[in-house]
Protein backbone atom coordinates (compact mmCIF):
# COMPACT_ATOMS: atom_id res chain seq x y z
CA UNK A 1 0.00 0.00 0.00
CA UNK A 2 1.53 3.52 -1.21
CA UNK A 3 0.87 6.08 2.15
CA UNK A 4 1.19 9.68 1.77
CA UNK A 5 2.66 11.47 4.90
CA UNK A 6 2.33 15.57 5.65
CA UNK A 7 4.80 17.36 7.07
CA UNK A 8 4.70 20.88 8.18
CA UNK A 9 7.60 22.50 8.34
CA UNK A 10 7.33 24.52 12.05
CA UNK A 11 9.18 26.76 14.54
CA UNK A 12 10.67 24.64 17.43
CA UNK A 13 8.05 24.57 19.50
CA UNK A 14 10.43 23.89 22.74
CA UNK A 15 12.04 27.78 21.79
CA UNK A 16 10.28 30.94 22.72
CA UNK A 17 8.38 33.00 20.01
CA UNK A 18 9.04 36.47 19.78
CA UNK A 19 7.43 39.61 17.82
CA UNK A 20 8.93 41.93 15.51
CA UNK A 21 9.81 45.54 16.25
CA UNK A 22 6.72 46.68 15.21
CA UNK A 23 4.58 44.20 17.04
CA UNK A 24 2.67 43.23 14.05
CA UNK A 25 4.12 39.76 13.27
CA UNK A 26 6.03 36.85 14.68
CA UNK A 27 9.80 37.01 15.28
CA UNK A 28 10.72 33.60 13.26
CA UNK A 29 13.73 34.76 11.86
CA UNK A 30 16.65 32.57 13.52
CA UNK A 31 14.39 30.54 14.83
CA UNK A 32 15.13 26.73 14.32
CA UNK A 33 12.41 24.53 12.60
CA UNK A 34 11.83 21.15 12.95
CA UNK A 35 9.49 18.61 11.67
CA UNK A 36 5.71 19.59 13.23
CA UNK A 37 5.97 16.49 15.94
CA UNK A 38 2.74 15.18 15.01
CA UNK A 39 3.87 14.95 11.41
CA UNK A 40 7.10 13.17 12.70
CA UNK A 41 4.76 10.65 14.36
CA UNK A 42 2.81 10.20 11.40
CA UNK A 43 5.67 9.38 9.28
CA UNK A 44 7.01 7.12 11.98
CA UNK A 45 4.03 5.05 11.43
CA UNK A 46 4.18 4.90 8.32
CA UNK A 47 7.46 3.00 7.99
CA UNK A 48 6.19 0.23 10.79
CA UNK A 49 3.14 -0.13 8.90
CA UNK A 50 5.19 -1.00 5.83
CA UNK A 51 8.16 -2.91 8.23
CA UNK A 52 5.47 -5.26 9.64
CA UNK A 53 3.42 -6.05 6.40
CA UNK A 54 4.47 -8.86 4.00
CA UNK A 55 3.40 -6.33 0.79
CA UNK A 56 5.93 -3.52 -0.38
CA UNK A 57 4.69 -0.42 -0.31
CA UNK A 58 5.90 2.92 -1.06
CA UNK A 59 6.06 6.26 0.82
CA UNK A 60 5.72 9.02 -0.10
CA UNK A 61 6.14 12.89 2.05
CA UNK A 62 4.40 16.15 1.41
CA UNK A 63 5.36 19.15 2.41
CA UNK A 64 3.97 22.56 1.22
CA UNK A 65 5.43 25.84 1.63
CA UNK A 66 8.35 27.72 0.10
CA UNK A 67 12.44 25.74 -0.52
CA UNK A 68 13.17 25.67 3.87
CA UNK A 69 10.58 23.02 3.71
CA UNK A 70 12.62 20.78 1.55
CA UNK A 71 15.05 20.64 4.42
CA UNK A 72 11.53 18.85 6.78
CA UNK A 73 11.64 16.85 3.31
CA UNK A 74 14.78 15.59 3.80
CA UNK A 75 14.45 14.88 7.93
CA UNK A 76 11.68 12.13 6.84
CA UNK A 77 13.79 10.64 3.87
CA UNK A 78 16.53 10.16 6.49
CA UNK A 79 13.76 8.44 8.64
CA UNK A 80 13.07 6.20 5.55
CA UNK A 81 10.20 8.06 3.65
CA UNK A 82 11.21 6.67 -0.82
CA UNK A 83 10.42 10.24 -2.17
CA UNK A 84 9.89 13.63 -1.40
CA UNK A 85 7.43 16.50 -3.14
CA UNK A 86 7.14 19.72 -2.08
CA UNK A 87 4.11 22.01 -3.27
CA UNK A 88 6.01 25.53 -3.95
CA UNK A 89 3.28 28.00 -2.58
CA UNK A 90 4.56 31.89 -2.59
CA UNK A 91 3.29 32.14 1.36
CA UNK A 92 1.60 30.19 3.45
CA UNK A 93 -1.35 28.66 2.79
CA UNK A 94 -4.18 28.28 5.66
CA UNK A 95 -5.66 24.94 5.98
CA UNK A 96 -8.38 25.12 3.71
CA UNK A 97 -5.52 25.85 0.89
CA UNK A 98 -3.50 23.33 1.86
CA UNK A 99 -6.06 20.32 2.21
CA UNK A 100 -6.96 21.82 -1.38
CA UNK A 101 -3.49 21.17 -2.38
CA UNK A 102 -3.40 17.77 -1.03
CA UNK A 103 -6.36 16.96 -2.28
CA UNK A 104 -4.80 17.23 -5.87
CA UNK A 105 -1.27 14.95 -4.85
CA UNK A 106 -3.75 12.98 -3.93
CA UNK A 107 -5.13 12.82 -7.03
CA UNK A 108 -2.11 12.25 -8.86
CA UNK A 109 -0.66 10.20 -6.19
CA UNK A 110 -3.30 7.94 -5.57
CA UNK A 111 -2.32 6.40 -2.02
CA UNK A 112 -4.18 3.86 -0.11
CA UNK A 113 -3.75 6.16 2.97
CA UNK A 114 -2.67 9.22 3.72
CA UNK A 115 -1.48 10.12 7.28
CA UNK A 116 -1.07 13.55 8.98
CA UNK A 117 -1.08 15.02 12.21
CA UNK A 118 -3.83 16.17 14.15
CA UNK A 119 -2.02 19.81 14.20
CA UNK A 120 0.09 21.79 13.24
CA UNK A 121 1.69 22.95 16.84
CA UNK A 122 2.50 26.92 15.23
CA UNK A 123 -1.40 27.41 13.94
CA UNK A 124 -3.05 24.67 15.99
CA UNK A 125 -5.59 24.66 13.43
CA UNK A 126 -6.16 20.69 13.82
CA UNK A 127 -8.32 21.16 10.34
CA UNK A 128 -6.90 19.92 7.69
CA UNK A 129 -6.92 16.34 7.85
CA UNK A 130 -10.86 16.19 8.63
CA UNK A 131 -11.20 18.92 5.64
CA UNK A 132 -9.74 16.55 3.36
CA UNK A 133 -11.29 13.43 4.45
CA UNK A 134 -14.46 15.03 3.33
CA UNK A 135 -13.11 17.01 -0.05
CA UNK A 136 -12.14 13.21 -0.96
CA UNK A 137 -15.68 11.52 0.50
CA UNK A 138 -13.10 9.16 2.42
CA UNK A 139 -13.63 7.95 5.75
CA UNK A 140 -11.18 10.02 8.35
CA UNK A 141 -10.02 8.35 12.32
CA UNK A 142 -8.57 11.51 13.79
CA UNK A 143 -6.42 11.31 17.19
CA UNK A 144 -5.38 7.78 16.39
CA UNK A 145 -3.10 6.41 19.11
CA UNK A 146 -3.26 2.76 17.54
CA UNK A 147 -3.45 1.37 13.98
CA UNK A 148 -4.02 -1.85 12.56
CA UNK A 149 -5.04 -3.65 9.31
CA UNK A 150 -7.97 -6.50 9.76
CA UNK A 151 -9.53 -7.90 6.41
CA UNK A 152 -8.42 -4.51 4.44
CA UNK A 153 -9.85 -2.32 6.76
CA UNK A 154 -8.17 -0.18 9.39
CA UNK A 155 -9.21 -0.24 12.62
CA UNK A 156 -8.24 2.49 14.60
CA UNK A 157 -8.13 3.50 18.26
CA UNK A 158 -8.72 7.47 18.72
CA UNK A 159 -7.97 9.03 21.66
CA UNK A 160 -11.14 11.19 23.08
CA UNK A 161 -11.90 13.34 26.30
CA UNK A 162 -13.50 10.42 27.70
CA UNK A 163 -11.36 7.23 26.76
CA UNK A 164 -10.13 4.95 23.63
CA UNK A 165 -12.82 4.90 21.10
CA UNK A 166 -12.22 2.23 18.07
CA UNK A 167 -13.39 2.86 14.31
CA UNK A 168 -13.19 0.64 11.78
CA UNK A 169 -12.56 2.22 8.10
CA UNK A 170 -12.54 0.99 4.66
CA UNK A 171 -9.57 2.50 2.66
CA UNK A 172 -8.90 4.64 1.53
CA UNK A 173 -8.83 6.76 4.31
CA UNK A 174 -7.35 9.75 6.22
CA UNK A 175 -5.95 9.26 9.74
CA UNK A 176 -4.38 11.80 11.90
CA UNK A 177 -2.33 10.82 14.66
CA UNK A 178 -1.95 11.63 18.44
CA UNK A 179 1.23 11.67 20.60
CA UNK A 180 0.75 8.29 22.25
CA UNK A 181 0.55 6.49 18.39
CA UNK A 182 4.63 6.13 18.39
CA UNK A 183 7.91 7.22 19.08
CA UNK A 184 9.30 8.59 16.24
CA UNK A 185 13.11 7.23 15.36
CA UNK A 186 16.35 9.13 15.07
CA UNK A 187 17.72 9.57 11.89
CA UNK A 188 20.81 7.87 11.83
CA UNK A 189 23.84 9.38 9.88
CA UNK A 190 23.81 6.39 7.09
CA UNK A 191 19.95 7.69 6.74
CA UNK A 192 21.01 10.80 6.27
CA UNK A 193 23.55 10.21 3.71
CA UNK A 194 20.63 8.40 1.57
CA UNK A 195 18.39 10.46 1.96
CA UNK A 196 20.43 13.20 0.07
CA UNK A 197 20.19 10.78 -3.07
CA UNK A 198 16.12 9.93 -2.66
CA UNK A 199 13.98 11.52 -4.97
CA UNK A 200 12.35 15.26 -4.36
CA UNK A 201 10.43 16.61 -6.78
CA UNK A 202 8.96 20.44 -6.89
CA UNK A 203 5.40 21.49 -7.96
CA UNK A 204 3.80 24.82 -8.76
CA UNK A 205 0.28 25.03 -8.14
CA UNK A 206 -0.45 26.08 -11.48
CA UNK A 207 0.83 22.12 -12.25
CA UNK A 208 -1.33 20.84 -9.83
CA UNK A 209 -3.99 23.14 -11.28
CA UNK A 210 -4.69 24.41 -7.42
CA UNK A 211 -5.58 28.50 -7.06
CA UNK A 212 -5.06 29.76 -3.92
CA UNK A 213 -8.25 31.18 -2.34
CA UNK A 214 -7.20 32.42 1.36
CA UNK A 215 -10.05 31.84 3.55
CA UNK A 216 -8.29 32.89 6.69
CA UNK A 217 -6.48 36.31 7.35
CA UNK A 218 -3.96 36.75 9.71
CA UNK A 219 -4.36 40.54 11.23
CA UNK A 220 -2.74 40.44 14.10
CA UNK A 221 -0.91 38.84 16.67
CA UNK A 222 -0.35 39.70 20.90
CA UNK A 223 1.60 37.45 23.43
CA UNK A 224 0.01 37.47 26.28
CA UNK A 225 1.90 38.08 29.94
CA UNK A 226 1.10 36.68 33.05
CA UNK A 227 -0.01 38.83 36.16
CA UNK A 228 -0.17 36.35 38.59
CA UNK A 229 1.90 37.87 41.87
CA UNK A 230 3.76 34.43 41.98
CA UNK A 231 3.60 34.55 46.08
CA UNK A 232 5.93 32.20 47.70
CA UNK A 233 4.40 30.49 50.59
CA UNK A 234 6.02 29.45 53.93
CA UNK A 235 5.12 25.99 54.53
CA UNK A 236 1.64 23.88 53.77
CA UNK A 237 0.09 25.80 57.40
CA UNK A 238 0.25 28.81 54.77
CA UNK A 239 -1.05 27.24 51.73
CA UNK A 240 -4.08 26.06 54.13
CA UNK A 241 -4.47 29.72 55.16
CA UNK A 242 -4.75 30.91 51.74
CA UNK A 243 -7.06 28.35 50.84
CA UNK A 244 -9.17 29.42 53.34
CA UNK A 245 -8.93 33.28 51.98
CA UNK A 246 -9.98 31.72 48.40
CA UNK A 247 -13.32 29.83 50.52
CA UNK A 248 -11.96 26.86 48.35
CA UNK A 249 -12.51 25.27 52.00
CA UNK B 1 -27.72 36.52 12.12
CA UNK B 2 -28.40 32.90 12.61
CA UNK B 3 -26.50 30.73 14.72
CA UNK B 4 -25.84 27.27 14.52
CA UNK B 5 -25.20 25.50 18.09
CA UNK B 6 -23.89 21.67 18.17
CA UNK B 7 -24.71 19.93 21.66
CA UNK B 8 -22.49 17.53 22.91
CA UNK B 9 -23.46 14.94 25.06
CA UNK B 10 -22.07 11.98 26.91
CA UNK B 11 -23.60 8.89 28.11
CA UNK B 12 -27.23 10.78 28.65
CA UNK B 13 -25.47 13.55 29.71
CA UNK B 14 -25.34 16.91 28.60
CA UNK B 15 -21.61 18.49 28.43
CA UNK B 16 -21.94 21.70 30.17
CA UNK B 17 -19.72 23.59 27.98
CA UNK B 18 -22.52 23.62 25.27
CA UNK B 19 -24.01 25.75 27.40
CA UNK B 20 -20.75 28.15 26.92
CA UNK B 21 -21.35 27.94 23.50
CA UNK B 22 -24.94 29.38 23.66
CA UNK B 23 -23.48 32.26 25.59
CA UNK B 24 -20.88 32.93 23.13
CA UNK B 25 -23.85 33.15 20.37
CA UNK B 26 -26.05 35.07 22.17
CA UNK B 27 -23.44 37.59 23.01
CA UNK B 28 -23.03 38.60 19.15
CA UNK B 29 -25.22 41.04 17.87
CA UNK B 30 -28.56 40.53 16.18
CA UNK B 31 -28.23 37.06 16.77
CA UNK B 32 -30.40 34.55 16.51
CA UNK B 33 -29.12 30.82 18.09
CA UNK B 34 -30.56 27.90 17.26
CA UNK B 35 -29.44 24.57 18.94
CA UNK B 36 -28.99 20.99 17.07
CA UNK B 37 -29.01 18.35 19.17
CA UNK B 38 -28.06 14.65 17.35
CA UNK B 39 -28.09 11.31 19.02
CA UNK B 40 -30.40 8.00 20.01
CA UNK B 41 -33.17 8.74 22.95
CA UNK B 42 -32.21 12.46 23.27
CA UNK B 43 -35.57 13.96 24.38
CA UNK B 44 -34.51 14.72 27.92
CA UNK B 45 -31.68 16.84 27.06
CA UNK B 46 -34.24 18.33 24.07
CA UNK B 47 -35.85 19.25 27.15
CA UNK B 48 -33.04 21.19 28.78
CA UNK B 49 -31.32 22.29 26.07
CA UNK B 50 -35.06 23.95 24.86
CA UNK B 51 -34.23 26.49 27.79
CA UNK B 52 -31.19 27.80 25.67
CA UNK B 53 -32.75 28.56 22.65
CA UNK B 54 -35.15 26.58 19.78
CA UNK B 55 -33.47 23.11 19.60
CA UNK B 56 -33.54 21.06 15.96
CA UNK B 57 -32.88 17.35 17.03
CA UNK B 58 -32.03 14.47 14.75
CA UNK B 59 -32.67 11.83 16.94
CA UNK B 60 -32.21 7.84 15.31
CA UNK B 61 -30.54 4.67 16.22
CA UNK B 62 -27.90 5.07 13.38
CA UNK B 63 -26.48 8.45 15.31
CA UNK B 64 -26.41 6.72 18.77
CA UNK B 65 -22.21 6.90 18.49
CA UNK B 66 -20.82 10.31 16.99
CA UNK B 67 -19.05 8.77 13.56
CA UNK B 68 -17.71 11.79 12.09
CA UNK B 69 -18.89 11.12 8.76
CA UNK B 70 -22.93 11.18 9.60
CA UNK B 71 -22.60 14.17 11.93
CA UNK B 72 -21.11 16.31 9.95
CA UNK B 73 -23.21 15.62 7.16
CA UNK B 74 -26.86 16.37 9.31
CA UNK B 75 -25.13 19.48 10.46
CA UNK B 76 -24.54 19.90 6.93
CA UNK B 77 -28.27 19.47 5.82
CA UNK B 78 -29.66 21.52 9.12
CA UNK B 79 -27.23 24.41 8.19
CA UNK B 80 -27.81 24.70 4.98
CA UNK B 81 -31.41 24.74 5.38
CA UNK B 82 -31.72 26.85 8.69
CA UNK B 83 -29.14 29.59 6.25
CA UNK B 84 -27.16 29.86 9.34
CA UNK B 85 -24.31 32.37 9.28
CA UNK B 86 -22.44 30.40 11.89
CA UNK B 87 -22.00 27.17 13.09
CA UNK B 88 -20.55 26.79 16.60
CA UNK B 89 -19.67 24.39 19.28
CA UNK B 90 -17.65 24.14 22.49
CA UNK B 91 -13.77 22.99 21.55
CA UNK B 92 -13.82 19.26 22.28
CA UNK B 93 -12.81 15.97 20.65
CA UNK B 94 -15.73 15.74 19.85
CA UNK B 95 -16.23 19.09 18.13
CA UNK B 96 -12.51 19.02 16.63
CA UNK B 97 -13.54 15.70 14.78
CA UNK B 98 -16.66 16.47 12.93
CA UNK B 99 -17.14 20.31 12.70
CA UNK B 100 -13.94 21.03 10.08
CA UNK B 101 -15.43 17.93 8.57
CA UNK B 102 -18.79 19.49 8.24
CA UNK B 103 -16.85 22.56 7.40
CA UNK B 104 -15.68 21.51 4.46
CA UNK B 105 -19.23 20.24 3.14
CA UNK B 106 -20.70 23.52 3.59
CA UNK B 107 -17.89 25.02 1.66
CA UNK B 108 -17.31 27.80 4.80
CA UNK B 109 -14.47 28.81 6.50
CA UNK B 110 -13.57 27.43 9.94
CA UNK B 111 -11.77 29.26 13.69
CA UNK B 112 -10.75 26.83 16.18
CA UNK B 113 -10.32 27.07 19.98
CA UNK B 114 -12.05 30.22 19.93
CA UNK B 115 -11.45 32.88 22.58
CA UNK B 116 -13.06 35.92 21.60
CA UNK B 117 -14.41 37.89 19.24
CA UNK B 118 -14.41 41.69 18.02
CA UNK B 119 -16.46 43.48 15.54
CA UNK B 120 -14.73 46.07 13.20
CA UNK B 121 -16.10 47.56 10.46
CA UNK B 122 -19.15 45.28 10.72
CA UNK B 123 -16.84 42.65 10.38
CA UNK B 124 -16.65 40.16 13.18
CA UNK B 125 -13.13 38.85 14.07
CA UNK B 126 -11.90 36.31 15.86
CA UNK B 127 -9.40 35.89 18.80
CA UNK B 128 -7.64 32.50 18.82
CA UNK B 129 -4.43 30.96 20.87
CA UNK B 130 -1.57 29.99 18.60
CA UNK B 131 1.40 28.28 19.18
CA UNK B 132 0.46 26.59 22.44
CA UNK B 133 -1.15 29.64 23.46
CA UNK B 134 1.43 31.50 23.59
CA UNK B 135 0.79 33.70 21.21
CA UNK B 136 -3.10 35.31 20.42
CA UNK B 137 -3.70 35.79 16.82
CA UNK B 138 -6.48 38.04 15.45
CA UNK B 139 -7.85 36.73 12.48
CA UNK B 140 -10.93 37.51 10.00
CA UNK B 141 -12.33 34.14 8.37
CA UNK B 142 -13.57 34.40 4.82
CA UNK B 143 -16.68 33.05 3.76
CA UNK B 144 -19.88 31.38 5.01
CA UNK B 145 -20.35 29.71 6.87
CA UNK B 146 -18.18 31.12 9.62
CA UNK B 147 -17.71 27.28 11.59
CA UNK B 148 -15.92 28.05 14.96
CA UNK B 149 -14.69 25.58 17.78
CA UNK B 150 -14.84 27.72 20.71
CA UNK B 151 -12.87 27.54 24.31
CA UNK B 152 -16.17 26.85 27.18
CA UNK B 153 -13.49 28.78 29.47
CA UNK B 154 -13.74 32.23 27.70
CA UNK B 155 -17.70 32.33 27.37
CA UNK B 156 -20.54 32.61 30.16
CA UNK B 157 -23.26 29.78 30.53
CA UNK B 158 -26.67 31.88 30.05
CA UNK B 159 -29.42 31.56 32.22
CA UNK B 160 -32.79 29.62 31.15
CA UNK B 161 -35.32 31.21 29.69
CA UNK B 162 -38.77 30.37 28.65
CA UNK B 163 -39.15 27.10 26.86
CA UNK B 164 -38.78 27.17 22.68
CA UNK B 165 -39.73 25.28 20.59
CA UNK B 166 -38.01 21.63 19.76
CA UNK B 167 -37.87 20.55 16.06
CA UNK B 168 -37.90 17.18 15.04
CA UNK B 169 -35.64 16.30 11.75
CA UNK B 170 -36.73 13.26 10.24
CA UNK B 171 -33.10 11.08 9.64
CA UNK B 172 -33.40 8.53 7.04
CA UNK B 173 -30.30 6.27 7.37
CA UNK B 174 -29.73 4.96 4.22
CA UNK B 175 -28.89 8.56 3.31
CA UNK B 176 -26.48 9.23 5.37
CA UNK B 177 -22.95 7.99 4.43
CA UNK B 178 -21.66 4.74 6.01
CA UNK B 179 -17.92 5.61 5.96
CA UNK B 180 -17.16 5.05 9.58
CA UNK B 181 -18.32 2.53 12.12
CA UNK B 182 -17.85 3.06 15.76
CA UNK B 183 -16.42 -0.66 17.11
CA UNK B 184 -16.50 0.37 20.69
CA UNK B 185 -16.09 3.20 23.45
CA UNK B 186 -14.78 3.57 26.70
CA UNK B 187 -17.12 4.37 28.89
CA UNK B 188 -15.25 5.77 31.91
CA UNK B 189 -17.41 6.11 35.13
CA UNK B 190 -14.69 8.58 37.63
CA UNK B 191 -16.29 9.61 40.66
CA UNK B 192 -14.51 12.77 40.33
CA UNK B 193 -15.81 15.76 37.73
CA UNK B 194 -13.72 16.22 34.39
CA UNK B 195 -11.44 18.86 34.54
CA UNK B 196 -12.61 21.14 32.13
CA UNK B 197 -15.79 21.47 34.47
CA UNK B 198 -14.23 21.31 37.57
CA UNK B 199 -14.59 23.92 40.17
CA UNK B 200 -11.09 22.74 41.84
CA UNK B 201 -8.78 20.48 39.53
CA UNK B 202 -5.56 18.90 40.78
CA UNK B 203 -2.56 18.01 38.46
CA UNK B 204 -0.03 15.40 39.10
CA UNK B 205 3.13 15.91 36.91
CA UNK B 206 6.35 13.68 36.52
CA UNK B 207 7.56 14.52 40.35
CA UNK B 208 4.36 11.36 40.86
CA UNK B 209 6.06 8.32 40.48
CA UNK B 210 3.34 5.75 40.21
CA UNK B 211 0.06 5.33 39.31
CA UNK B 212 -0.67 4.17 43.04
CA UNK B 213 1.20 7.21 44.39
CA UNK B 214 -0.99 9.71 41.95
CA UNK B 215 -4.55 8.02 43.27
CA UNK B 216 -3.50 8.70 46.84
CA UNK B 217 -1.30 12.06 46.91
CA UNK B 218 -3.09 13.67 43.48
CA UNK B 219 -7.12 12.40 43.79
CA UNK B 220 -6.49 12.20 47.49
CA UNK B 221 -6.42 15.85 47.44
CA UNK B 222 -8.77 16.68 44.82
CA UNK B 223 -11.44 14.42 47.13
CA UNK B 224 -11.07 16.75 50.27
CA UNK B 225 -11.58 19.52 47.49
CA UNK B 226 -13.99 17.65 45.56
CA UNK B 227 -12.06 18.67 42.34
CA UNK B 228 -10.87 16.98 39.58
CA UNK B 229 -7.98 15.36 38.61
CA UNK B 230 -5.47 16.11 35.26
CA UNK B 231 -2.20 15.58 34.92
CA UNK B 232 0.56 16.41 32.46
CA UNK B 233 1.67 14.89 29.08
CA UNK B 234 4.94 13.09 31.12
CA UNK B 235 2.09 11.13 33.24
CA UNK B 236 0.20 9.88 30.00
CA UNK B 237 3.61 8.79 28.32
CA UNK B 238 5.22 7.01 31.40
CA UNK B 239 1.66 4.74 31.53
CA UNK B 240 0.90 6.41 34.85
CA UNK B 241 -2.59 8.10 34.01
CA UNK B 242 -4.76 7.65 31.02
CA UNK B 243 -4.81 9.91 28.32
CA UNK B 244 -8.14 11.92 29.16
CA UNK B 245 -6.92 13.69 31.91
CA UNK B 246 -4.28 14.99 30.26
CA UNK B 247 -4.25 19.15 30.43
CA UNK B 248 -2.65 21.17 27.78
CA UNK B 249 -1.79 22.30 23.67
CA UNK B 250 -2.95 19.05 22.63
CA UNK B 251 -5.10 17.66 25.87
CA UNK B 252 -7.92 19.02 27.59
CA UNK B 253 -8.55 23.22 28.99
CA UNK B 254 -8.98 23.56 32.41
CA UNK B 255 -10.06 26.71 33.58
CA UNK B 256 -10.85 26.21 37.34
CA UNK B 257 -11.49 29.09 40.39
CA UNK B 258 -8.21 26.79 41.71
CA UNK B 259 -5.55 24.98 39.61
CA UNK B 260 -2.86 23.02 41.33
CA UNK B 261 0.13 22.29 39.51
CA UNK B 262 1.68 19.34 41.69
CA UNK B 263 5.54 18.11 40.44
CA UNK B 264 4.83 19.39 36.91
CA UNK B 265 7.39 21.80 35.63
CA UNK B 266 5.19 24.26 33.23
CA UNK B 267 6.24 23.61 29.40
CA UNK B 268 4.39 25.85 27.40
CA UNK B 269 2.57 22.86 26.17
CA UNK B 270 1.23 22.29 29.76
CA UNK B 271 0.67 26.21 30.49
CA UNK B 272 -1.60 26.12 27.34
CA UNK B 273 -4.31 24.12 29.06
CA UNK B 274 -4.11 26.15 32.83
CA UNK B 275 -3.32 29.63 31.86
CA UNK B 276 -6.72 30.71 32.03
CA UNK B 277 -7.75 29.03 35.89
CA UNK B 278 -8.63 31.82 38.31
CA UNK B 279 -5.98 30.72 40.83
CA UNK B 280 -3.32 28.98 40.50
CA UNK B 281 -1.01 27.15 43.29
CA UNK B 282 2.30 25.46 42.28
CA UNK B 283 3.90 22.83 44.29
CA UNK B 284 7.62 21.71 43.27
CA UNK B 285 10.72 20.43 44.86
CA UNK B 286 12.69 22.74 42.22
CA UNK B 287 12.38 26.65 43.24
CA UNK B 288 13.41 27.32 39.28
CA UNK B 289 10.30 25.33 38.16
CA UNK B 290 8.99 27.67 35.46
CA UNK B 291 5.93 26.89 36.85
CA UNK B 292 5.89 29.29 39.30
CA UNK B 293 6.26 32.17 37.09
CA UNK B 294 2.85 31.38 36.37
CA UNK B 295 1.54 30.75 40.14
CA UNK B 296 -0.42 33.08 42.38
CA UNK B 297 0.98 30.83 44.84
CA UNK B 298 4.03 28.95 45.16
CA UNK B 299 4.86 26.03 47.56
CA UNK B 300 8.80 24.72 47.53
CA UNK B 301 8.43 21.49 48.65
CA UNK B 302 8.42 17.95 48.24
CA UNK B 303 5.54 16.68 46.83
CA UNK B 304 5.62 13.21 48.85
CA UNK B 305 5.30 15.78 52.28
CA UNK B 306 3.93 18.51 52.00
CA UNK B 307 0.19 16.96 49.47
CA UNK B 308 -0.14 14.31 52.18
CA UNK B 309 0.27 17.57 54.87
CA UNK B 310 -2.26 19.43 52.89
CA UNK B 311 -4.55 16.57 52.67
CA UNK B 312 -4.73 15.79 56.44
CA UNK B 313 -5.29 19.55 57.33
CA UNK B 314 -8.08 19.82 55.20
CA UNK B 315 -9.47 16.70 56.19
CA UNK B 316 -12.89 17.98 57.57
CA UNK B 317 -12.35 17.25 61.39
CA UNK B 318 -15.07 14.80 62.32
C1 LIG C 1 3.71 18.33 20.31
C2 LIG C 1 3.73 18.29 21.81
C3 LIG C 1 2.54 18.45 22.50
C4 LIG C 1 2.53 18.40 23.89
N1 LIG C 1 1.35 18.57 24.54
C5 LIG C 1 1.35 18.55 25.88
C6 LIG C 1 0.14 18.75 26.61
O1 LIG C 1 -0.95 18.93 26.05
N2 LIG C 1 0.19 18.73 27.97
C7 LIG C 1 1.38 18.54 28.66
O2 LIG C 1 1.34 18.55 29.88
N3 LIG C 1 2.51 18.34 27.99
C8 LIG C 1 2.53 18.33 26.63
N4 LIG C 1 3.70 18.10 25.97
C9 LIG C 1 4.91 17.73 26.78
C10 LIG C 1 5.59 18.93 27.40
O3 LIG C 1 6.45 19.51 26.47
C11 LIG C 1 6.41 18.49 28.64
O4 LIG C 1 7.32 17.50 28.27
C12 LIG C 1 5.54 17.95 29.79
O5 LIG C 1 4.49 18.85 30.06
C13 LIG C 1 6.42 17.77 31.02
O6 LIG C 1 5.65 17.18 32.05
P1 LIG C 1 6.07 17.37 33.57
O7 LIG C 1 6.09 18.82 33.91
O8 LIG C 1 5.18 16.50 34.37
O9 LIG C 1 7.51 16.72 33.63
P2 LIG C 1 8.95 17.39 33.87
O10 LIG C 1 9.18 18.49 32.92
O11 LIG C 1 9.88 16.26 33.93
O12 LIG C 1 8.81 18.04 35.30
C14 LIG C 1 8.68 17.34 36.49
C15 LIG C 1 8.69 18.35 37.62
O13 LIG C 1 8.43 17.68 38.84
C16 LIG C 1 9.26 18.22 39.85
N5 LIG C 1 9.42 17.19 40.88
C17 LIG C 1 10.03 16.00 40.77
N6 LIG C 1 9.92 15.31 41.92
C18 LIG C 1 9.23 16.08 42.77
C19 LIG C 1 8.79 15.93 44.13
N7 LIG C 1 9.06 14.81 44.82
N8 LIG C 1 8.11 16.93 44.69
C20 LIG C 1 7.85 18.08 44.00
N9 LIG C 1 8.23 18.27 42.73
C21 LIG C 1 8.90 17.29 42.12
C22 LIG C 1 10.54 18.58 39.15
O14 LIG C 1 11.22 19.60 39.85
C23 LIG C 1 10.03 19.06 37.78
O15 LIG C 1 9.82 20.45 37.78
C24 LIG C 1 3.73 18.17 24.59
C25 LIG C 1 4.93 18.01 23.89
C26 LIG C 1 4.93 18.07 22.51
C27 LIG C 1 6.23 17.90 21.79
N1 LIG D 1 2.15 23.52 4.93
C1 LIG D 1 1.92 22.23 5.18
N2 LIG D 1 2.64 21.27 4.56
C2 LIG D 1 2.43 19.97 4.80
N3 LIG D 1 1.50 19.52 5.65
C3 LIG D 1 0.74 20.41 6.31
C4 LIG D 1 0.91 21.81 6.12
N4 LIG D 1 0.01 22.45 6.91
C5 LIG D 1 -0.67 21.48 7.58
N5 LIG D 1 -0.24 20.27 7.21
C6 LIG D 1 -0.69 18.95 7.71
O1 LIG D 1 -1.96 19.08 8.33
C7 LIG D 1 -1.91 18.66 9.69
C8 LIG D 1 -2.90 19.45 10.50
O2 LIG D 1 -2.59 20.83 10.43
P1 LIG D 1 -3.56 21.97 10.98
O3 LIG D 1 -4.93 21.61 10.57
O4 LIG D 1 -3.05 23.22 10.29
O5 LIG D 1 -3.37 22.03 12.46
C9 LIG D 1 -0.45 18.82 10.08
O6 LIG D 1 -0.09 17.94 11.12
C10 LIG D 1 0.25 18.46 8.77
O7 LIG D 1 0.36 17.06 8.62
Amino acid sequence: MKILVTVKRVPDPDQKIKLTADGRQLDLSGLPCVVNPFDAIAVEEALRIRERSSEAGEIVVLSIGAAECEEQLRTALAMGADRGIRVDTPAAADPWNVAAIVQAVVAREQPGLVLMGKQAVDDDSNQVGQFLAARLNWPQATFASKIEFVDGHAEVNRETDSGIERVRIALPAVITTDLRLNEPRYVSLPGIVRARKKPLEVLSLEALGVALQPRVKLLGVTIPTSSRAGTRLRDVDDLVQRLKELKVI
Amino acid sequence: MRILVVAEHDQGALKGVTLSAVGFARALKDAEPEILLMGHQVGSLAEQLRRYGPVWVADHEALRLAAADRYAEIIRRVAAERQASMVVAAASTFSKDILPRAAALLDGTMGTDVVGVQEENGQLLFLRPVNAGSVVATVALMGEPKVLTLRASAFKSPEPGEPQEVHPIAVDPTSLPNLIEVVRRDSKTSSRPDVTEARVVVSGGRGVKNAEDFERIIGGLADVLHGGVGCSRALVDAGVTSNDLQVGQTGKIAAPDVYFAVGISGAVQHLAGMKDSKVVVVINKDPDAPAFEVADYGLVADLYQAVPELIQKLQPSP
